[in-house]
């Protein structure tokens, strides 16, 4: 028995990376909640919308880094965050004014923007292939650890090592940073307030002389913000892969529609859901199970319930849970 | 202009784009654009079955493709000697365990009271059940993937002609449409479509990662062909009879053999999507395509007319799945190998709604003639955007970044422009170029 090991173990393979995973998924179910909750449809864009913004980061973080600017430890990547939201903002406003707009004055049926919205996917899509290319880009730079597994181990005396990457502890903080931002704009400003009526009772809120062009405007750049910020974190902190992104759709609508679509809390806690769901059911527990076991019950397999490459399949069934026994999720859905 | 004249025309522009490529490009080419086009018409019609008849928002048409090759294999393929006896039996025991654990658990959560009780034992049975079944599992596939792993190491199938096949793919589809529909279809429009998704991705999963059932990643070859209709090349160049029909067409032997064995298949496939379109058509003018239609425009009062909306909706998706898994296995024994890395989603699942939307959503020949014309815009988009680029770069000086960038990524021109034509349609033409009766 040896529970320090076993704990330090656990945070080190488990804890850490879902914290880091759950803060990114986080952010992107905020902005498909977000969506869902003004313009009441399922933004299957997203993932894109995420890879553009990340995109524009790894384009600015090269040029910054030509130009011999860097940001000490931190990563360059930081930097460039700002002006990657301001083009992902200009993107998905002219994209709203050309595209979206039309079928929102035509009052459209949601199942028909899902189905532009799957066009606008196809286009974002091209458009970052067309300019980045499909493959893998490295752009991180900076310290790579806040603290390094073989540091901990002379620092504590123990065994087992606990390794924290840089870019997983700026994850947490600027996702925190956003989170309690966008929570104060929507509760304490009377533009976040004019979004939350808007959401709750649309007929009230134009009877109360709420612009509803401008709650969609400003719903566009807080969503433009939140998916650069979190591909930019997700990049850094895995790489950037234009079709990962893609990929990423299913997780984040699984933590947005397990929180209940159209509830910010519900997209936060949705996002730490399925990120420590994922990681603990494909993680091979053998290590941890060592330190704590009796003497002579180690466990002889990897105790891995499901192997790494399933771990679509682990969002999917949370997702069908939910949906099953609670369908609004977990958090009531539809109101912001 | 009618009606039939107009579509009639339609239909005939999209064969002259193909007969164009052939005379302008190659044959082969031409050839290979109607087999993929005829393929895609097949699909459309299961998504048109789902979105066009019953508007079920179906976004895992990947998934049930992918099992209609993974029948393929099964059912075509010779037996891997001594797989069955290895594990074969064992994994079946397992898997058979794994539903049962399934089964014990669903029927505690209906016969026992409800309460902690209830969850718990749910809990237990089903970790129970898991090892189990993981304890059974494991060593049978072991045993399975240890077998001759540079060429076999899975458990084959059953070596029967590949024909066969293809209404197998459709069954396997059509069985796991129906598992998907049971759990899912009681849901509103946007879930269904999440949760296609997620099955789409999850199939493809297995497929790759589960070696004992088709080689997972190091993909299954040399599935055999429909013979006699499709030959072999290196048969027919050696038999005398073809020999003189080719020379006859005045083409050389090589170039007779490949186009004869591509046509062989068009002639397949043909007899296939005509067969499927005169069910699809039948049903649509049938009571029953009447009655689904009714349901699609108003659900409520369709269910208040004595209709049971579930089933009908679990009916016509479990169809139009398994439409598409015939359709999957018809391309797998195409390309004559399984790979399921190639499975995308962008692929098999958005550009067959691109089809079906740009054809016409609820008409069949819509979606067959929106299947060809987007297939063959897939294909020729990269030569044209090649093309395209090569003449805005013609000013710029050799060796430019810019120009070198650019020519490199016309490839990806694609997917800009099938978003581009989707949104264009929905924009100016939301019901197709063939718009529903």
């Amino acid at each position: 028995m040896d529970l320090l090991n076993a704990l330090v173990a656990l945070a080190n393979f488990v804890l850490v990376p879902a914290v880091a995973y759950g803060s990114q998924l986080a952010l992107g179910a905020l902005g498909v909640t977000l969506i869902y909750g003004i313009l009441r449809f399922s933004n299957f864009a997203h993932g894109d919308t995420m890879a553009f913004g990340a995109m524009i980061a790894v384009l600015v973080t090269w040029g910054l880094q030509a130009a011999g600017i860097s940001f000490g430890p931190l990563p360059t990547a930081l930097l460039a965050l700002p002006f990657a939201i301001l083009g992902c903002i200009v993107l998905v406003l002219i994209t709203d004014r050309l595209v979206y707009r039309f079928y929102r004055e035509q009052k459209a049926k949601p199942v028909i923007l899902v189905i532009v919205s799957m066009g606008v996917m196809f286009i974002l899509n091209g458009l970052v292939r067309f300019i980045i290319g499909p493959d893998d880009q490295r752009f991180s730079d900076g310290a790579r650890f806040l603290i390094k597994a073989r540091d901990f181990k002379e620092m504590t005396g123990l065994r087992e090592g606990l390794a924290i990457k840089t870019s997983q502890g700026i994850t947490v903080v600027v996702a925190v940073v956003a989170v309690v931002l966008l929570f104060w704009f929507l509760n304490k400003t009377r533009t976040g307030k004019s979004m939350r009526a808007y959401s709750d009772n649309e007929d009230l809120a134009l009877l109360s002389g709420i612009n509803p062009e401008r709650v969609v405007m400003i719903t566009w750049i807080i969503v433009a913000a939140l998916a650069t910020t979190a591909g930019v974190l997700y990049g850094l902190d895995k790489s950037f892969k234009p079709f990962v992104y893609f990929q990423l759709l299913l997780p984040i609508f699984a933590s947005a529609i397990v929180g209940g679509l159209g509830n910010p809390l519900g997209a936060i806690a949705g996002g730490f859901i399925i990120a420590f769901s994922e990681v603990t059911i494909t993680y091979a527990w053998k290590k941890v199970l060592t330190y704590v076991a009796p003497e002579g019950l180690e466990p002889s397999g990897l105790v891995q319930f499901l192997s790494t490459d399933y771990k679509f399949a682990v969002s999917f069934v949370i997702l069908l849970i939910v949906l099953l026994f609670k369908p609004t999720g977990l958090f009531k859905g539809k109101v912001i | 202009m009618s009606e039939p004249v107009k579509n009639t025309l339609l239909f005939a522009v999209v064969a002259g784009l193909i007969l164009l490529t052939g005379f302008t490009q190659s044959w082969n080419t031409a050839i290979l654009i109607l087999n993929m086009g005829l393929i895609s018409a097949i699909m459309a019609i299961g998504v048109n079955l789902q979105w066009g008849f019953a508007g079920l928002f179906n976004v895992g048409v990947m998934g049930f493709v992918a099992l209609g090759g993974l029948a393929v294999v099964l059912v075509s393929t010779p037996p891997t000697p001594g797989a069955w006896v290895a594990g074969g039996y064992g994994i079946v025991l397992s898997l058979l365990l794994g539903a049962a654990t399934v089964v014990a658990a669903v029927l505690v959560a209906t016969k026992m009271p409800k309460g902690r009780m209830q969850t718990l034992t749910i809990i237990a049975v089903l970790l129970v059940g898991f090892f189990v079944y993981r304890a059974v599992f494991d060593p049978n596939v072991a045993a399975i993937e240890a077998i001759d792993p540079a060429i076999a190491g899975n458990i084959g199938g059953l070596n029967l002609p590949v024909l066969l096949a293809w209404p197998a793919g459709g069954l396997l589809a059509a069985g796991a449409a129906w598992l998907i529909g049971k759990t899912a279809l009681g849901l509103r429009s946007d879930y269904l479509a999440i949760a296609t998704l997620g099955i789409a991705e999850i199939i493809i999963a297995v497929m790759k990662n589960e070696d004992w059932l088709a080689r997972g990643v190091k993909n299954v070859y040399g599935i055999p062909r429909p013979s006699p209709v499709v030959g072999y090349e290196v048969d027919l160049q050696q038999d005398p009879a073809f020999l003189a029909r080719a020379d006859w067409f005045g083409l050389d032997p090589i170039t007779a053999s490949t186009l004869s064995v591509k046509l062989g298949y068009s002639l397949l496939f043909m007899i296939v999507l005509l067969v499927l379109l005169w069910m699809a058509q039948m049903a649509l003018k049938s009571p029953w395509g009447r009655m689904m239609r009714a349901i699609r425009d108003n659900e409520v009062a369709a269910e208040a007319m004595g209709k049971d909306v579930t089933r009908r909706h679990l009916q016509i998706f479990v169809l139009g799945s398994a439409v598409c898994g015939i359709a999957g296995a018809m391309m797998t024994t195409l390309d004559g190998q399984l790979t399921p890395s190639a499975y995308q989603p962008l692929r098999f699942t958005f550009l067959v709604w691109v089809m079906v939307i740009v054809g016409g959503s609820g008409n069949n020949f819509g979606a067959v003639l929106g299947a060809f014309l987007i297939w063959f815009l897939w294909v020729q988009v990269e030569p044209i955007g090649l093309w395209l680029m090569s003449l805005i770069t013609s000013g710029m000086p050799d060796g430019s970044w810019l120009k070198a960038h650019l020519i490199d990524s016309a490839a990806h021109m694609r997917l800009f422009t099938m978003g581009l034509i989707l949104l264009i349609v929905l924009r100016f033409s939301p019901r197709g170029l063939i718009p529903e009766k």
